[in-house]
């Protein structure tokens, strides 16, 4: 016998991947989407943001659609906003969680998600600690769309479409207008998500990326050909790393983590990269401020600069809650062809006057 | 494969024990050879004839690193059900390692897997011991008595031998005995759980990488205790280039190490795993495709003696989950010829390096007389025609997993 070329010819994982100009199916990371298909969710969610400023923060638009916030790792703000986007959208919205379900029981995701499916929701947003497991399950599931919440160390979409469109809120209201910045992320980009995505999204954005952190949090392999690519900068040097940005991006310290030797001390690391006023003064006065929250204070990022002019991080939270309407919307009413923008801001509208009718 | 009485004619014979290649014929008599002749052979008396023209003569192969399940996972593999996937590909002799439940760590097991091999024919089993009790790697196994019970080596596969004290002592025995310690090298305080290479594709994908040099400190670690004691370390599934370096250099230094590598280490690169698709997960993990590269080098220099199919089935229960929840492993028994015939038509080997590797060499690893041709041996033969087309289905696997990267391919749904 002999084998012919077909069994043993590898099939590349980026050939696996589904191609970037198909409707979007489900949102399950940042780095397969084109640059129009970002854009797009980016500038969707503008028109979602007034929603949530109404006195009666509700819309029809997903009456009758059911949404399942499947939320099997621990998560406050996220959970709590796709909620709220859920609900104001008028969807049915059901939360697991996985101590209350029969994954604490044993059951595997695969089994809970079809038994989930046989309910006949319409979408399945999913926190897990696995990477890529939103993927397995789109992959398992035929009739949900799937939104991945956060996958372990791989992709966050949402919180990187929210810092986009925080981001464009700030830099003249205008996605279009967010390239050509130096953005700085700093901390643990090795384990986040966050940061994943944000690299993903900065790239497609033509903005110039700097990695900062001790390296064991930033390994130089991050910036490999395989990886991120080499225009993405890689800094162990705090001062060097913020010098000129236009956005720092400061991410959360997993404390976890501490465990395996990453750093030192928490002390330690707060001393040479944790961010302060007066580090941002000194290096990146005009700089923007991010942090997708929980924040660890005094270590990661000091108490007063939470609050301060050039902190996102309040705008971060609200402007989430339109993000997530806006994908929440885009997926239950069926993936639509990108780039598409009107479709989505009419529905709005016109569910709106329904609502303006029904009150009078 | 045995038959009462038979001449294979015409054949193309490959003997690795010489790396001797001619036409000819080989008779057979009972379960023995009696016979090997260039050319054709006139008067073969009553003898059934098998006309092998076109067709390779080779001795049955011989699989140093094979997971037979039994006892304890029977739902993923049984004896018999792995030496029919073994005979299927060629092999006639499988050396199952020891991490079963309860693992071969003592006679009793030993026994009973020589037993139930016996009892399923197709293929020879010979149970590799455990080094430690329960391969927890902190107390050592009765080595003589599972020598005395047939085992062939001593292993705790599917984990390191952790303490380096058990490993020095497991070493001072096994050379006493005269048979290697094969060494799964991992070190776990370096390999963090990890579910693929750490690799610049690893941290894209998000996925905790396990890097070489978590295998390449317990490889120079074994090469030292191994140069220290004088005993025989046989390096599990090699898969970076650097660990080969270390075993060409222990090699010319008179250090008694040998090594083997899988076909999948040998035909795939961490490029090929999507953090998704979990039939490319094992450990070690598929790594650069520069250490496929150097493998491929090391293997067809003889650095790496042999090839070795880590033959690991699962259930699709441990599979079809998430990557980093799914089971480490791939089925190999009957994928490992045809890649290895992959690898001699893209010139990567020699025919006479590639059949050595899977036969004869792996055989010497472990002192047993076989992967040879030679009159008065047993009649292990296996007859390969190099020209038929074929392709691994499930209706051709006759494992009871299906866990192979190598089956047709599965359509995606994105």
């Amino acid at each position: 016998m002999v084998a012919t070329s077909d069994p043993y010819d590898s099939v590349g994982a980026s050939e696996r991947l589904s191609s970037q100009n198909t409707p979007l199916q489900h949102l399950l990371d940042i780095k397969s989407l084109s640059r129009e298909q970002l854009i797009a969710l980016v500038r969707d969610a503008e028109t979602f943001i007034e929603v949530s400023e109404r006195n009666i923060k509700k819309v029809p638009a997903l009456r009758g659609k059911t949404i399942l916030n499947v939320f099997l790792e621990a998560s406050t703000r996220t959970r709590v906003s796709f909620e709220i986007a859920g609900k104001r959208l008028s969807a049915d919205t059901i939360n697991i969680s996985g101590s209350g379900s029969s994954l604490s029981k044993g059951e595997n995701l695969i089994d809970t998600a079809r038994t989930l499916q046989a309910m006949r929701p319409d979408v399945i947003v999913l926190r897990h600690n696995a990477s890529g497991a939103a993927h397995f399950l789109a992959n398992q599931l035929q009739n949900t769309k799937i939104v991945n919440a956060g996958d372990g160390m791989n992709e966050h979409p949402t919180q990187c479409l929210l810092d986009l469109l925080t981001l464009s809120q700030r830099f003249q209201h205008s996605i279009d207008s967010l390239s050509g910045k130096t953005v700085a992320i700093v901390g643990d980009v090795r384990h986040s998500r966050v940061a994943r995505s944000n690299i993903w999204a900065h790239k497609i954005l033509g903005n110039k990326v700097r990695l900062v952190g001790p390296p064991g949090l930033v390994p130089e392999l991050l910036c490999s050909s395989e990886c991120f690519g080499p225009e993405v900068e890689i800094y162990h040097s705090l001062e060097d790393g913020l010098r000129g940005a236009d956005i720092v991006m400061v991410l959360r310290l997993q404390k976890e983590r501490q465990r395996d030797s990453f750093i030192g001390s928490f002390d330690e690391y707060s001393r040479f990269y944790g961010i302060s006023s007066k580090r941002m003064n000194q290096l990146c006065p005009d700089a923007v401020l991010l942090h997708p929250g929980p924040a660890n204070r005094g270590i990661e990022i000091s108490g007063e600069l939470l609050y301060e002019h050039r902190s996102l991080v309040e705008e971060q939270v609200r402007l989430g809650v339109a993000v997530r309407m806006s994908v929440l919307f885009r997926l239950a009413t069926q993936g639509s062809h990108f780039p598409e923008v009107e479709s989505s801001q009419s529905d709005v509208r016109k569910d709106e006057t329904q609502t303006h009718r029904r009150k009078q | 494969m045995t038959h009462p009485g038979y001449v294979l004619r015409n054949g193309d014979i490959v003997n690795p024990e010489s790396t001797d290649s001619f036409v000819g014929t080989v008779i057979v008599d009972g379960d023995k050879i009696t016979g090997i002749e260039k050319g054709d052979v006139e008067d073969v008396g009553d003898r059934e004839t098998i006309d092998c023209t076109g067709k390779w003569i080779i001795p049955g192969l011989v699989d140093l690193h094979v997971h037979l399940r039994e006892p304890g996972f029977e739902w993923k593999e049984t004896i018999e059900s792995g030496a029919k996937c073994a005979v299927a590909g060629g092999y006639t002799s499988l050396c199952s390692m020891p991490n079963t439940n309860p693992a071969i760590d003592h006679a009793e097991v030993a026994s009973f897997i020589r037993e139930k091999a016996k009892e399923a024919g197709f293929a020879k089993v010979f149970p590799i011991g455990a080094v430690s009790k329960e391969r927890k790697g902190n107390e050592l196994a009765p080595l003589y008595e599972l020598r005395e019970a047939g085992c062939i080596a001593f292993s705790d596969d599917g984990d390191p031998v952790w303490d380096a004290g058990v490993m020095r002592r497991s070493l001072e025995i096994a050379k006493d005995i005269g048979a290697p310690i094969c060494c799964h090298e991992e070190d776990k305080s370096l390999s963090c759980c990890g579910s693929m290479d750490e690799c610049g594709h690893s941290y894209r994908l998000g996925i905790t990488g396990f890097p070489g040099v978590a295998e390449e400190v317990m490889i120079a670690r074994d090469i030292e205790l191994a140069r220290v004691t004088g005993g025989h370390v046989h390096i599990c599934h090699v898969s970076t280039a650097r660990g080969a370096l270390l075993i060409q250099r222990a090699k010319e230094d008179g250090i008694h190490v040998t090594a083997e590598v899988t076909p999948h280490h040998l035909m795939l690169s961490h490029l090929d795993v999507d953090g998704i698709d979990t039939s490319y997960k094992m450990s070690p993990p598929l790594r650069a495709p520069a250490d496929v590269l150097a493998l491929r080098e090391a293997l067809a220099s003889g650095v790496i003696d042999c090839i070795a199919s880590d033959h690991a089935p699962h259930e699709p229960d441990s599979k079809d989950c998430e990557f980093e929840e799914a089971a480490m492993g791939i089925l190999g028994l009957q994928t490992n010829l045809p890649i290895a015939l992959k690898l001699i038509h893209d010139s990567v080997l020699t025919r006479e390096r590639a059949i050595q590797a899977l036969s004869f060499s792996a055989a010497k690893i472990v002192s047993l007389e076989a992967g040879m041709l030679r009159p008065g041996r047993p009649a292990d033969i296996a007859i390969i025609d190099p020209n038929q087309k074929w392709t691994f289905s499930n209706s051709l696997n006759l494992s009871k997993s299906q866990n192979t990267p190598f089956l047709a391919k599965k359509s995606k749904k994105k």
